[in-house]
């Protein structure tokens, strides 16, 4: 997960910036005379490990991938995969059945996924908007604390989720314990959080932990960016830090908050570790998020051919969505630069 | 937390409503934050009895035997071994394919540079599950055609990994790169350097923040990764984030040694990571004024 957390971030940015310089034709090289440096093929060399790993890992597969589900690739099949029978759509078919159990199973874990998405990329926006915004002025205590809240996201997922699934444990996990033993909350019921439906809110619990600190770090980072004249102007204008909150920083932040919806829903959309280590390979309805489902779908069943077909399903739907958010926030954002 | 004077930042102290929110706000922050962490350590020192029955606040009897006892109930110091040599071996590739290319993008205008950069961060937003099946077959059916043991191999786990830190590495070190002003590798290339000695002696040495912070962000990425290691490693190769789950799936599960085990593998990344933490801040901050 930590792989997809700032290189998407990077990802988009970098997108942009590339965007940029195609704008400005010649970019930062107009103003002045520049020495052409020797030797055409130099930069193909040095950019042909990074092709070659990206070739091998990225894009052959994905493209593999594709032709993987229009081919009955079930377990007979795995190791002579050129012997595999065509299905033509018939994976497809399979998958987006809801009538079928198949097709049924997978609506059901899509729409949990929505429902985690939409929550847990909601509340780790707030929280690391809110930690951000507090943070910006020095105080005593700013430091260290600004590392504690890094802790999550530094520590490595398996063993944060780990402690996460001993805290949610039934009989003798700590969120039980204060619940129940020392709130008495629950009315002296000991509910389980890893199966049943309470699993939806652990996992909304657990993601929201780990990624709010992602946000926090890139705001911060954004916040560096606004002028000092800005609230120095202000104040001798009369308005308040809460007044400066609202019509300085957060406007100024907007741009920063295109990219980091768009990483953390991406991201959580397609967050495997958190629900794989919490639940183990079968995850329960509530917290069946769709790269598990997908997961067990293929390796449970041995049936690649409808996995992968669910793959590239998922596939068109997050560039579909990230193609519509970046079309109706970027219009409705004024261009400048 | 005591106010210090704001100096030179804010021309008024903020207002009493503001000091309290932040304080209640931070503190509750702090809370949610450091409770797992406080619930792996001090569970790290308890005895087995304490972890079965009802969860105690505070080990009944501390004890360091968990520690022990960790690298016997399962393979530990295999895992552990796997692990470096992947995570190694996958950040010291990433980092020296990533100064090649970053330096590639930033000093030399060629045909494809777009394409290049808008690719290679594209794959970053896909599923990871979507590449994950046809890698698998990849490497089981090119293993049986050549018979290279690719499948469950810790070379074929370098070679994915160094993959999902390469693009971010290569777009913050583009951006370090881009800081440093051309003036100083032409001086090199009047004093006889080529353009790879100019890379080495002056881009190099310049840049080495944002190299450490790369650095740092391609292990953690290795160390932390799931998916790709449940399913790519067999006994021999397995790393600690399958390894770790072994001690769930024994007779008992020994959440002592669990978070004994947890924290001894979680302390050098987070270490790594908070010690140089600022520098991965300048890096976004770098690219976001772009």
């Amino acid at each position: 997960m930590t792989s997809a957390k700032v290189s998407a971030a990077g990802a988009a940015r970098a997108e942009g910036a590339a965007a940029a310089h195609g704008a400005g034709p010649g970019g930062s090289t107009g103003g002045r005379r520049r020495r052409r440096l020797p030797g055409k093929a130099l930069p193909y060399l040095l950019l042909a490990p990074a092709v070659a790993a990206e070739l091998i890992v990225h894009v052959v597969p994905i493209a593999v991938g594709i032709w993987m589900s229009f081919k009955e690739l079930t377990l007979f099949y795995i190791r002579e995969w050129s012997k595999a029978p065509g299905k033509g759509l018939g994976n497809y078919r399979v998958a987006v059945d809801v009538d079928g159990a198949i097709g049924a199973d997978l609506l059901r874990s899509f729409l949990v996924t929505l429902a985690v998405t939409v929550l847990a990329v909601g509340l780790s926006w707030l929280l690391g908007t809110t930690a951000a915004v507090l943070m910006q002025e020095r105080f005593r205590g700013r430091g260290p604390l600004r590392a504690i809240f890094l802790v999550p996201y530094a520590l490595p997922v398996y063993t944060a989720v780990m402690t996460w699934a001993f805290m949610f444990q039934r009989d003798n996990g700590m969120v039980n314990h204060v619940l129940a033993d020392q709130l008495h909350v629950t009315g002296g019921d000991r509910p389980f959080w890893l199966i049943g439906n309470n699993s939806f809110w652990a996992l909304v619990t657990v993601i929201v932990w780990r990624s709010w600190p992602f946000a926090f770090l890139v705001l911060m980072a954004g916040l560096q960016n606004i002028s000092r004249d800005l609230y120095e102007a202000s104040a001798l204008d009369g308005a308040g830090v809460w007044r400066q909150i609202r019509h300085i920083t957060l406007p100024a932040l907007r741009p920063i908050n295109q990219v980091l919806v768009l990483v953390l829903f991406l991201w959580t959309f397609n967050d495997f570790n958190t629900p794989f280590v919490l639940f183990g390979k079968a995850a329960p309805a509530g917290g069946d998020l769709i790269s598990v489902h997908i997961y067990h779908a293929s390796f449970v069943t041995w049936n690649f051919g409808t996995g992968s077909a669910m793959s590239v399903l998922l596939l068109l739907f997050l560039l579909l969505v990230t193609a519509a958010y970046l079309l109706v926030t970027s219009r409705r954002r004024p261009a400048h630069g | 937390m005591a106010e210090t004077r704001t100096r030179g930042r804010a021309p008024t102290d903020p207002p009493a409503s503001f000091v309290w929110t932040r304080r209640i706000v931070l503190t509750l922050l702090a809370v949610f934050t450091l409770v797992p962490v406080y619930a792996m350590v001090s569970s790290s020192l308890k005895p087995l009895e304490d972890v079965q029955g009802k969860f105690r606040w505070i080990p009944s009897e501390p004890t360091i035997r968990p520690y022990i006892d960790m690298w016997s109930t399962v393979p530990l110091a295999r895992y552990f071994v796997n692990s470096v040599i992947v995570a190694g071996g996958a950040t010291l590739a990433s980092v020296v394919i990533a100064i090649g290319a970053a330096y590639a993008v930033s000093r030399y205008r060629f045909a494809g540079r777009r394409v290049f950069t808008v690719t290679v961060l594209s794959t970053q937003m896909f599923p990871g599950i979507l590449f994950l099946l046809p890698l698998f077959l990849i490497f089981v059916n090119v293993g049986n055609a050549t018979g290279l043991a690719l499948y469950g191999s810790r070379g074929a786990l370098i070679l994915t990994y160094l993959t999902f830190s390469l693009p971010f590495s290569i777009w913050m070190l583009a951006g370090y790169f881009e800081s440093i002003p051309r003036e100083l590798d032409e001086a090199a290339r009047v004093d006889g350097c080529g353009p790879v000695g100019a890379l080495l002696r002056v881009i190099v040495p310049a840049s080495l923040p944002g190299i450490v912070a790369v650095t740092v962000y391609a292990f953690m990425t290795a160390w932390g990764e799931v998916l790709f290691a449940s399913v790519m490693t067999n006994d021999q190769t397995r790393t600690l984030a399958i390894g770790l789950q072994g001690y769930s799936t024994q007779h008992e599960v020994y959440w002592n040694q669990v978070m004994a085990a947890s924290l001894v593998v979680s302390i050098p990344v987070v270490a790594g990571f908070l010690l140089l933490q600022r520098f991965l801040v300048a890096g976004l901050t770098a690219g976001s004024v772009k």
